[in-house]
């Protein structure tokens, strides 16, 4: 089964056109990561997945329902953490979850959730007393009160301190296990990469990549990086193989690392040359999502009228 | 879980989140009767002249009171606490829950009127009891007055928030509008019909909710029922504007950039 198809989404917002034909879809059961710079268009994007906006043109199906009329029936369904939302600060952590589940026919048990977020020591306390990273924990287990099919997480880990994003990281898997399908959204390629079973690169309203994470770091693969720091009086052109050299650091680019690595320190040992700093690198994730952004995002100029909505 | 139920559960929560609220029950509660004071002190003793009649100050004032601590609980508290919770994304984060939000609004509504009917038998308990007024002539047209404006003033809260661009500039926003209103409206002492202040007023549904409040307590016995049909039908055709204006304009979302 299909939890999410969309296809030719146009999304506009005066003259600025956030989401330009945007189509991808979500199998059920997969962490689905989007990805893209700020002002990309994914927050639009996701806000017309949960209803929050209606399009200008394209199709979107959530669960087998237009969104746009979907209504209560489908938001029973449907999970949902957003960018930035505050919770009512004077209920305590257990009252406000009892709260949420009055909203769903068949919500989780409270305590089951609250645990879900490691805040079962704070179920007495007020809201307000709790830290932001704690707010923001209760934030998502109120996404989840309602046991959905389909969740959205703008963002969830934003502001996390190391310990508390990987805590959350096992909320998901756990949220995963269980069957759930996870829309994310994410600046943090480690995110991504660590949780997400299909990513969707976005940037200018467009999708300029999807693929498992593997497939994406498979795009730049040819272009392994080799760099070593360029002793002084080696002549570059000595050098068998093609290299750029800048602030002294010598870096070589070739699909073939293997073979490249073994001409140059054959060269270098036969020249008793010791390479300073020596280093093989392969393409972060995070490289290959910022060589597909950066472009656009450069090329965008001014995008405070998507941004604002973002 | 029932539609009832889950107004029910809304109402409780909005009643938990206001009173655990120092500043808001503050405002709704200690303003009223701190104007009280003042005023009752202010004019101890003084007549107030009101239409036809001539009835001791605290006579005039509590009734007249009585409104004040509806409207602040219901204009002022909605329009400061929703302006609030949508521009922190509360509002944004429950529009995507099941929770209809007819249930929200009776929530918020209900609460308001809860809050309301407190401050309305504390007002008059004080004003029995302390200023030695007259007990209250007509129970019930008080009471349909009571509900008639609280749900109108809510529903005026509500619409004020159509303006209200974010939270910061709610209190200016509000009290701008609501203060010269309250004050040419007759709410600490009389306006004379005859002014031209009265006849401003008269254009608001604040002054007639006063005029109504006085007719249902009846100091001077001058009414049968106490009912005072045109006041509660221009004060229910503010407020019928006001949820048209609603149904139309309504933000849920914070308004960005």
């Amino acid at each position: 089964m299909t939890a999410i198809v969309v296809d030719g989404l146009r999304k506009a917002y005066g003259a600025v056109e956030a989401v330009r034909g945007v189509s991808f879809t979500v199998e059920e059961g997969e962490v689905f990561g989007l990805l893209g710079p700020n002002g990309a268009g994914k927050t639009t994007t996701i806000e017309i997945l949960e209803g929050y906006r209606h399009r200008d043109a394209g199709s979107v199906t959530v669960l087998g329902v237009d969104p746009q009329s979907g209504g209560r029936k489908l938001r029973e369904r449907v999970g949902l953490v957003l960018q930035e939302a505050a919770v009512p600060p004077m209920l305590s952590v257990k009252e406000l979850v009892e709260l949420y589940r009055g909203f769903y026919p068949s919500p989780r048990p409270a305590d089951e959730i609250i645990e879900l977020v490691g805040l079962t020591e704070k179920a007495g306390e007020r809201v307000r007393k709790l830290s932001g990273g704690q707010q923001r924990r209760l934030d998502v287990a109120l996404g989840l009160v309602g046991d959905p099919e389909l969740i959205f997480l703008d963002e969830p880990t934003t502001g996390f301190d190391p310990s508390a994003r990987r805590a959350a990281w096992e909320v998901v898997r756990n949220m995963r296990t269980l069957g759930k399908t996870i829309v994310l959204t994410t600046h943090y390629m480690d995110e991504a990469q660590y949780l997400a079973d299909r990513i969707c690169v976005i940037a200018s309203g467009k999708v300029v990549a999807e693929g498992t994470p593997e497939t994406l770091r498979a795009r730049t693969e040819r272009r392994t990086h080799i760099r070593f720091e360029l002793p002084a009086g080696v002549d570059v052109a000595k050098v068998p193989i093609p290299l750029t050299v800048s602030n002294g650091m010598a870096l070589i680019e070739t699909s073939t690392p293997t073979r490249s690595l073994c001409d140059l320190t054959t060269w270098a040992v036969a020249q008793g040359i010791e390479l300073p700093n020596l280093e093989v690198n392969r393409p972060s994730l995070e490289d290959v999502y910022l060589e597909l952004t950066d472009h656009d995002v450069a090329a965008q100029g001014d995008r405070t009228g998507v941004g604002a909505h973002e | 879980m029932s539609n009832a139920t889950i107004a029910l559960h809304q109402v409780e929560f909005e009643q938990k989140s206001f009173w655990r609220n120092p500043a808001a029950a503050f405002f709704a509660f200690l303003f009223p009767i701190i104007f009280l004071v003042v005023f009752a002190t202010l004019f101890k003793g003084s007549r107030a002249q009101v239409g036809p009649v001539t009835v001791s100050y605290d006579d005039y004032y509590i009734p007249a009171l009585v409104a004040f601590g509806v409207m602040g609980a219901c204009f002022t508290n909605i329009a400061m606490s929703i302006s609030l919770r949508r521009d922190n994304g509360i509002l944004k984060r429950l529009r995507g829950t099941p929770l209809p939000s007819w249930a929200f609004i009776a929530g918020v509504v209900g609460s308001s009127i809860i809050v309301s009917i407190v401050l309305t038998l504390l007002t008059t308990l004080f004003g029995i009891l302390v200023y030695g007024i007259h007990t209250p002539q007509h129970i019930l047209a008080a009471v349909v007055t009571v509900a008639v404006g609280g749900l109108v003033f809510c529903a005026l809260g509500l619409a004020m928030t159509i303006v209200i661009p974010n939270a910061d500039a709610g209190p200016a926003i509000v009290n701008g509008v609501f203060l010269p209103i309250v004050f040419i409206s007759g709410t600490f002492f009389p306006v004379p019909d005859t002014s031209v202040l009265a006849k401003i007023a008269e254009v608001f549904p604040v002054r007639h909710f006063i005029d109504a409040m006085f007719m249902a307590f009846d100091p001077a016995r001058q009414s049968s029922s106490g009912f005072n049909g045109t006041d509660l039908l221009i004060m229910a055709a503010w407020g019928a504007g006001a949820v048209v204006a609603c149904v139309l304009r309504f933000r849920w979302e914070p308004t960005k950039g």
